[in-house]
C-alpha cells in the first residue's frame, strides 16, 4: 500500500519512512520540485483531473503574495468516501504533501478544509496538527531549515457545493459558499485574491511518494498513460463495498467491482465518476480499465473514482430522481440556469415516477440539462445533468417505457 | 489590439474589451439580465453566454466576464445558444412575474410563459421603497449598487437554491438594516421589484438641480400633472447618477399642504390673507416710513442662499439702491464666512480650489470638521470608493463618525483646538524635513513667520491641548506631506470664534507642503446651501458688491454706472450682528429664506431681538418659526417651481429648469423683489431671470462668460473670463490672486474657545446635523417619512460619560447651558468624552437655544460648535 497504509500515529507513520520525503524536498530546489511532480503525471484526484505539477507551476510563477495552500477535504460526491478512509488511516502522509507543496510554491500558511459531516475525524486531524507543531513538522524553520508553515483547520458548514475550490475559498474566506466565475483561477486570485494552491487530500497524499521516488519512476508506476496508485469507492449492490487501492489502469471496471466481492444480484448498470455526481453506464463499460486516459476516450471522466453498482432490482428512475433531489438541495443558487434546472428537472422527475411522464417531459429534461450543462456558473451546474444525460445514452429503451 | 472574428466578420479590437463590450460596440444585442457594471461582471443569468471556437476548442462562456483573445471565432446567436437562452428565459417566467427587462426579453424572444407558482413572502413594511419579491429575479444587481457603488451592504442574498432571495440585513426592515434610502439599488434593478413608493408609468422627465446642498447634484424629476411622481439621481450631473435620501425622496415637501399660498397680514396677532397688490402697497409704504423717520441705515435685509443667483442679486441692488443700505447679508455668515476671510487671507480669493471629480485623483484626503457622509454624502460615497482602491484618508473628528471606519489615522481633537492640531502639524513637517522647498519658495511669502509661530507646537504638546496622542499627530501630518493630498473640511472647522485662524492654518498646511493648485489636492470647503456660494458671489454681503468687488474700490464705479444709482460707502452690517442690533440700530428687517430663529445661536435672544423689531417682512415657502414672527408673510416659489442659475461648492453655475408649477398665488422671488423695488421708485423692466443673468454678467468678472446657452447641458465653474473659456477647474495653478501673485502665509497661535466647560457646566456641546434631515428642518420635516426615521432630537453621550450620570440610552434628559436648556432624548454613540452632541434640526429641541453668540472677531461668524452644557433628569 502506498496511501493506505495503516499509519495512525505519528510513531507508525515514521516507522514507514514518515517525513523522510519531507527532508529529501527541503534540500532541493522549489523548481526542482514542481518539475518532478509535473514529470510525474500525476492528475487531481478530486474530480477535475487536472495536472498537479502545471496547477503548482502556475500558483508559484503568480507574482503577488502572500501565497496560500488549501487542502480539500470536502468530500461531498455521492458514493465517494475514499477521502474519509485515506484520514482515517494515513493521515500524516497528506500533511507531509501538503507542507512539501507550500515549500514549492512558497506558502508560508495553509488550511485544512474538512467538511461538516466529518467533524468527528476533524478533531483527530487537529490534534494531529497540534502534533506536528509540537514535533518540529510544522510552525518556524521546519526541520532547522529556514521554512516557516502554519496551518489551520477550518471545518465547513455542511453544503456541497464548498467542495468546489472558488466556493471552498469563499467559505474559508468567513463567507457564504458562492463560487466565483473562473477566470481567474485560484493560482493567480484566489484566498483574499492571492495565488492558492488547492488540492484534493488524495492528491496531496501522492507527492510525498513522488518525492521518494522521483518523478519519472513515479510515472512508471501502474500504466504509461495513466501512472500512480489510486483510490476507488466501491459501494452499492457489492458483497464487499469499501475502499480498494489499485495502480491506474491495471485494473478494469468489472475487474474492480470482482475485488469489491462481486455483484449482489445481477449487474445492470454502474454509476462512475464523482465530480459532480457521475456517469450512469452499462455493462459496455465493464471491460474499461480504470485510466483517466481510457474514461476520456469513451467520452466519461473517472472522476474521484467512485463506482455504485446497480443490480437488477434497482429502479433507474429512481436513482435518477434521487441524484436530482441533491442537486436540487445543494444548489447554491446564484445563477439562474441551476437554480432553476435543478428544481424542474427533480419536479419533472417525480412526475414521471408517479407514472404521469409524457414526451413533452423527456423534450424539457433534454433542453433543461442542455442548459445547465453551457451557461452554469461552477462545475455543479455544468455536471448535474451527466447522470440523467448519461443514462438516457446508455438505458435509452428502458427509461422510455414509463413514458406516454 | 486583437483580431477576431465576430459573427462571420474580422474585426480588430482593443486586447482588454469583452466580448460583451465588443459585441455592443458592433451593434451586435446579447440579452443580458445581470450585468451593471462592465469590470465587475455578476454572472448569475448565463443570458449572455456565446460560443467561442478557439485552438480547435468549443466553449461557451460568459461574454460578460469573458476578455477578447487573438484568434478567437465567436458566434454570438449559434442556435444551441439561443435555445439555451429561451430555455433559462422560459424557466424564469414560470418562477417570477415578468416586468421591466425580463418582460422586454420575453416578448423579444416570443415566449408567453406565466408565472405559475405560489405567490411570495413580501418584504416587512418599508418607507419610501416598494419590494415586489415575485418580479424579483435575484440577479444581484442590487446587492452590488449597495455595496460595491455605495459602500452601504444593506441588502444581501439570504437562502440557497431556487429559494435564494433579496434581503435588507438580517431580513428586517430597510430602517433597521441601516439604509440610506438612496435609491441606487432601485436604479439598478432591472425588472422594477424595487420601485419607489410614489412610482407610476406615464411621467415626464425634467432635470434640474438638487434644492438642498451644496454638492449640487443634477436630479431626474418624473412629473405628472404638475406633480412630482419621484426622482433619480442624473447621470448628466457631478453626482454621476449618485443621490442621497434626500435629493431622492426630499422633494415630498413641494407638494405640502403647508404650502404658503398667499400673503399673509399680522392683524390682532392673526395672520389673515390678502391679495399682492395690498401685500406689496403695504411693505413699501412702511419701509418708506421707516427709512424717513430713521435712516436707509435702520433697515437691513437677510438674502437667502437658497434662492438663485439672479434673486440675490436682485435682493442685494434692491437694499443698496432701492433703499440705500449695505445692511445686506445671508446665512453664510453662519457657515462659511470665515473660509471667505481665512482663505482670502492666505490664497486671496475664497472658495473652494479645487472641483469635486478632480478629488478622485488625491492620493491622501485629510477630512477635517466634516462629517461628509451625512452632510454632503454624494461626496462622501465617493471618499469611500476611493479608500477602497487604494487612497488613504485621515480624519480629524471628536465623533466617530462613518468615515473613521475608513480612516488610516483617526484624530479626535477637542472641538476648538484645530489651530493646535494643524500648527502642531505643520511643525512635524517642518522638522522632518518635508516642507515642498521648491514650491514654498516660488509660490509663497511669509514662511519665516509661519515657521516662527509653528516652532512651540511640539507634539507633546499639541496632544495636552488637543487630547490626541502626539504618534498619531506625526503619523497624519507625515501621511498628508508626502502625497497628493487634498483637504475637506466644514463647519468642525468655521463655526468658531477662531474660525478665519482655522480656516488660514488648513491654507498654511497645504501651502507648506504644495498641495495647492494641483489636480488631486487643494483646500476644499463642502459648502452647505444649495446656493450659498452663489449668495455671495452676487454680493448678498454686507462689505462686498457682486464678484467681491471692495466698497472702496475703484469698480464701484461700473456698478454705480449700471445701476444708475448712488452706492452707500459705509460697510453695513453682518447677519450676527443684525439681529443682535434689532430693536436698537435696526428697527426692520427684510428676510428672504432664512431661519435664523432656529439657525442662529442663543436663540433666547435672538427671538428676543427680533420681536422688538419695528416691521418685519419675511418672504419663504413655509410659515417658518422666523415667519411666525412677522408683520407680513410673502409667498414664495421653490426651485423648483421658477428658473435661474445655482452655483454649486466646486464654483460650478448650474442651470434650473421649472419642473411643477407653484402653489396658490406664490411668486419666483425674483417677481417679488422686482415689484417691491418699483413700488418704492425703481424701474427694473426684468423679464425674466436670464435677463437678471445677462446684467450679472456685466458685473461680475467671474461670471462674464457663462451665458444660459452655455449651460444647458452642464454648468461651468467660474472665473470664467470670456464666452470661449470653458471654465475653471482648478485655482491658483499659476498664481494667487493677491497683488503679489503670491499665497501669504498667516500663522495663528492657539486661541481657546470662549466658552469652557467647568464644574458647573462640565461637558462640550458641539452641534451639527444628521444624514436625514436638512439644516432647520423647514423641508423635511415636513415630509412624514423623514419624520419616521429620525423623529425627534436626540443628544450624543459617550458610553462611560453616560454611565457615570447614571443615564442610559433612550432617556430623556435636560440638556442646559448658561442660555436656556432644552429637552432631548439619549443616545450612547462614539463620541470623545466630555463631548456631547445634538443636531440643530428640531424647532421643539432647539440646540441653539445653548449656543453662544460669540463671534470670530473678522468674519463675525458664531462659535456654534463650542458651548459648555450640563445635564439633568426631565
Amino acid at each position: 500500500m502506498m496511501l493506505l497504509k495503516n499509519a495512525k500515529t505519528l510513531d507508525s507513520y515514521l516507522s514507514q519512512k514518515g517525513f523522510s520525503s519531507l527532508e529529501i524536498a527541503l534540500k532541493k530546489k522549489q523548481n526542482y520540485l514542481i518539475s518532478e511532480v509535473e514529470r510525474s503525471g500525476l492528475v487531481g484526484r478530486g474530480g477535475a483531473a487536472f495536472p498537479t505539477g502545471l496547477k503548482m507551476k502556475f500558483t508559484a510563477a503568480s507574482t503577488s503574495t502572500p501565497k496560500y495552500i488549501v487542502a480539500n477535504a470536502d468530500e461531498g460526491e455521492p458514493g465517494t468516501f475514499k477521502d474519509r478512509v485515506l484520514m482515517e488511516k494515513n493521515p500524516y502522509q497528506i500533511l507531509e504533501g501538503m507542507i512539501i507543496s507550500a515549500y514549492a510554491i512558497g506558502a508560508r500558511k495553509g488550511f485544512f478544509y474538512i467538511r461538516q459531516e466529518y467533524r468527528k475525524l476533524a478533531k483527530r486531524i487537529e490534534e494531529i496538527i497540534t502534533e506536528l507543531y509540537r514535533e518540529g513538522y510544522l510552525g518556524k524553520n521546519i526541520l532547522g531549515t529556514r521554512f516557516s508553515f502554519d496551518i489551520e483547520l477550518v471545518i465547513g458548514g455542511g453544503a456541497y457545493i464548498c467542495g468546489e475550490e472558488t466556493a471552498l475559498i469563499e467559505s474559508i474566506e468567513g463567507k457564504r459558499g458562492f463560487p466565483r466565475m473562473k477566470p481567474p483561477y485560484p493560482a493567480q486570485s484566489g484566498l483574499w485574491n492571492k495565488p492558492t494552491l488547492i488540492n484534493n487530500v488524495e492528491t496531496l497524499a501522492n507527492i510525498p511518494l513522488i518525492v521518494e521516488l522521483g518523478g519519472e519512476n513515479y510515472r512508471n508506476l501502474g500504466s504509461e498513460l495513466c501512472p500512480g496508485p489510486k483510490l476507488f469507492s466501491v459501494s452499492g449492490f457489492v458483497n464487499d463495498a469499501g475502499v480498494y487501492e489499485e495502480m491506474l489502469g491495471e485494473l478494469t471496471v468489472g475487474e474492480i467491482i470482482d475485488y469489491a466481492g462481486g455483484v449482489d444480484g445481477e449487474f445492470k448498470a454502474l454509476m462512475l465518476g464523482g465530480g459532480a455526481a457521475g456517469y450512469i453506464l452499462d455493462k459496455s463499460f465493464l471491460d474499461m480499465p480504470l485510466c483517466f486516459y481510457h474514461a476520456k476516450e469513451r467520452g466519461i471522466s473517472l472522476g474521484t473514482g467512485d463506482i455504485i453498482v446497480f443490480n437488477h432490482n434497482v429502479d433507474l428512475w429512481q436513482v435518477l430522481l434521487k441524484i436530482s433531489q441533491f442537486f436540487e438541495h445543494e444548489s447554491c443558487g446564484q445563477c439562474f440556469p441551476c437554480r432553476y434546472g435543478t428544481k424542474k428537472m427533480r419536479e419533472i422527475m417525480e412526475k414521471i415516477v408517479s407514472g404521469k411522464g409524457s414526451k413533452f417531459d423527456i423534450e424539457r429534461l433534454n433542453r433543461i440539462s442542455r442548459a445547465m450543462k453551457l451557461a452554469s456558473l461552477c462545475p455543479l451546474g455544468t455536471s448535474a445533468p451527466m447522470a440523467y444525460e448519461s443514462a438516457m445514452e446508455y438505458f435509452h429503451d428502458e427509461l422510455m417505457e414509463v413514458i406516454k | 489590439m486583437t483580431h477576431i472574428t465576430l459573427n462571420g466578420r474580422e474585426i480588430e479590437v482593443p486586447a482588454d474589451r469583452t466580448i460583451l463590450q465588443v459585441a455592443r460596440e458592433n451593434g451586435i444585442d446579447i440579452p443580458i439580465l445581470c450585468s451593471m457594471i462592465d469590470d465587475k461582471p455578476i454572472g448569475s443569468c448565463g443570458l449572455c453566454i456565446v460560443k467561442v471556437m478557439k485552438e480547435g476548442v468549443v466553449s461557451y462562456p460568459r461574454s460578460c466576464a469573458t476578455k477578447v483573445s487573438e484568434g478567437m471565432v465567436i458566434e454570438t446567436h449559434a442556435p444551441e445558444v439561443e435555445d439555451v437562452r429561451r430555455t433559462i428565459l422560459e424557466m424564469l417566467l414560470e418562477e417570477h412575474e415578468a416586468s421591466g427587462d425580463l418582460l422586454k426579453l420575453a416578448q423579444d424572444y416570443g415566449l408567453n410563459v406565466k408565472m405559475r407558482r405560489e405567490k411570495r413572502v413580501e418584504w416587512p413594511e418599508n418607507l419610501f421603497i416598494d419590494f415586489n419579491p415575485d418580479a424579483c429575479i435575484s440577479c444581484f444587481r442590487c446587492v452590488q449598487a449597495c455595496s460595491v457603488v455605495k459602500e452601504n451592504h444593506v441588502l444581501i442574498r439570504e437562502g440557497r437554491g431556487d429559494e435564494i432571495k433579496i434581503v435588507a440585513g438580517i431580513n428586517e426592515s430597510l430602517k433597521d438594516a441601516g439604509c440610506a434610502f438612496c435609491g441606487a439599488c432601485i436604479d439598478a434593478c432591472p425588472t422594477g421589484a424595487l420601485r419607489e413608493k410614489t412610482y407610476e408609468e406615464d411621467v415626464k422627465k425634467i432635470t434640474t438641480v438638487c434644492p438642498y446642498c451644496g454638492v449640487g447634484c443634477l436630479m431626474d424629476y418624473y412629473v405628472k400633472d404638475n406633480r412630482i411622481v419621484y426622482a433619480r439621481g442624473s447621470l448628466k450631473g457631478v453626482n454621476v447618477g449618485d443621490d442621497c435620501i434626500k435629493g431622492r425622496f426630499g422633494w415630498e415637501f413641494v407638494h405640502s399642504p403647508e404650502r404658503l399660498k398667499k400673503p399673509l397680514i399680522k392683524k390682532n396677532g392673526e395672520f389673515i390673507e390678502v391679495s399682492w397688490d395690498e401685500a406689496l402697497g403695504y411693505i413699501a409704504e412702511k419701509l418708506r416710513e421707516i427709512k424717513e423717520k430713521y435712516g436707509a441705515d435702520s433697515i437691513a435685509g437677510l438674502s437667502s442662499a437658497k434662492c438663485t443667483n439672479e434673486e440675490n442679486y436682485l435682493f442685494q441692488k434692491f437694499m443698496r439702491v432701492v433703499i440705500g443700505t449695505n445692511n445686506v447679508d445671508h446665512c453664510a455668515r453662519l457657515c462659511h464666512a470665515s473660509t471667505v476671510t481665512g482663505l482670502m487671507k492666505v490664497f486671496g480669493a475664497g472658495a473652494m480650489t479645487n472641483s469635486i471629480a478632480d478629488l478622485l485623483k488625491a492620493e491622501v484626503f485629510f477630512v477635517i470638521g466634516s462629517n461628509t457622509t451625512h452632510a454632503h454624502p454624494v461626496i462622501g460615497t465617493m471618499i469611500k470608493r476611493a479608500v477602497n482602491q487604494g487612497a488613504k484618508l485621515i480624519v480629524a473628528d471628536p465623533r466617530d463618525i462613518e468615515l473613521v471606519k475608513y480612516a488610516t489615522v483617526h484624530l479626535p481633537h477637542r472641538p476648538g483646538t484645530d489651530v493646535a492640531l494643524l500648527n502642531g502639524m505643520m511643525h512635524v513637517i517642518i522638522k522632518y524635513g518635508l516642507v515642498d522647498e521648491n514650491f514654498v519658495n516660488n509660490r509663497t511669502e511669509g514662511f519665516e513667520e509661519l515657521k516662527r509661530v509653528v516652532e512651540t507646537y511640539e507634539p507633546e504638546n499639541v496632544e495636552k491641548i488637543t487630547g490626541v496622542p502626539k504618534d498619531d499627530i506625526i503619523k497624519a501630518a507625515i501621511l498628508y506631506a508626502t502625497h497628493r493630498s487634498a483637504i475637506i473640511y466644514a463647519m468642525g472647522i468655521t463655526q468658531h470664534t477662531t474660525g478665519t485662524a482655522n480656516v488660514a492654518s488648513l491654507a498654511n498646511l497645504a501651502l507648506l507642503t504644495g498641495n495647492v493648485g494641483k489636480e488631486g489636492t487643494g483646500v476644499n470647503p463642502l459648502r452647505g446651501q444649495n446656493n450659498v456660494q452663489g449668495a455671495g458671489d452676487m454680493g448678498a454681503l454686507p462689505n462686498l458688491l457682486p464678484g467681491y468687488i471692495r466698497l472702496d474700490s475703484e469698480d464701484v464705479r461700473n456698478f454705480e454706472e449700471i445701476w444708475d444709482a448712488q452706492i452707500p460707502y459705509n460697510p453695513g452690517l453682518t447677519a450676527m450682528e443684525m439681529v443682535q442690533e434689532a430693536g436698537d440700530r435696526i428697527k426692520a428687517m427684510y428676510i428672504m429664506g432664512e431661519n435664523p430663529v432656529i439657525s442662529d445661536p442663543n436663540q433666547k435672544h435672538s427671538v428676543e431681538k427680533l420681536k422688538s423689531l419695528e416691521f418685519l417682512v419675511v418672504q419663504d415657502i413655509f410659515l417658518s418659526e422666523t415667519a411666525q414672527l412677522a408683520d407680513i408673510v410673502l409667498p414664495a416659489a421653490s426651485s423648483l417651481e421658477k428658473e435661474g442659475t445655482f452655483t454649486n461648492t466646486e464654483r460650478r453655475v448650474q442651470l434650473l429648469r421649472k419642473i411643477v408649477n407653484p402653489p396658490g398665488d406664490a411668486k419666483p422671488d425674483w417677481w417679488i423683489i422686482m415689484q417691491l423695488a418699483n413700488r418704492m421708485g425703481a424701474e427694473w423692466r426684468y423679464t425674466s431671470p436670464e435677463d437678471i443673468f445677462e446684467e450679472i454678467r456685466l458685473l461680475v468678472p467671474q461670471y462674464q462668460g457663462i451665458t444660459y446657452d452655455r449651460i444647458e447641458k452642464f454648468g461651468i465653474q467660474w472665473p470664467c473670463p470670456n464666452e470661449n473659456h470653458p471654465g475653471t477647474r482648478i485655482l491658483h495653478t499659476d498664481r494667487f490672486p493677491t497683488p503679489t501673485g503670491l499665497a501669504k502665509f498667516s500663522p495663528y497661535e492657539y486661541v481657546p474657545p470662549v466658552e469652557e466647560p467647568n464644574e458647573e457646566y462640565p461637558f462640550v456641546l458641539t452641534t451639527g446635523r444628521t444624514y436625514e434631515h436638512f439644516h432647520t428642518g423647514t423641508l423635511t420635516r415636513k415630509i412624514d417619512g423623514f419624520n419616521k426615521l429620525v423623529p425627534e432630537a436626540f443628544v450624543e453621550i459617550n458610553e462611560e460619560d453616560a454611565k457615570a450620570l447614571g443615564i442610559s440610552d433612550g432617556d430623556c434628559v435636560i440638556v442646559e447651558s448658561r442660555r436656556g436648556a432644552i429637552r432631548v432624548r439619549v443616545k450612547i454613540a462614539g463620541i470623545k468624552k466630555g463631548v456631547v452632541f445634538i443636531p440643530f434640526h428640531f424647532a421643539e429641541s432647539a440646540a441653539n437655544v445653548l449656543t453662544v453668540d460669540a463671534l470670530d472677531p473678522e468674519a463675525k461668524i458664531p462659535e456654534l460648535k463650542v458651548a459648555a452644557v450640563k445635564f439633568n433628569r426631565c
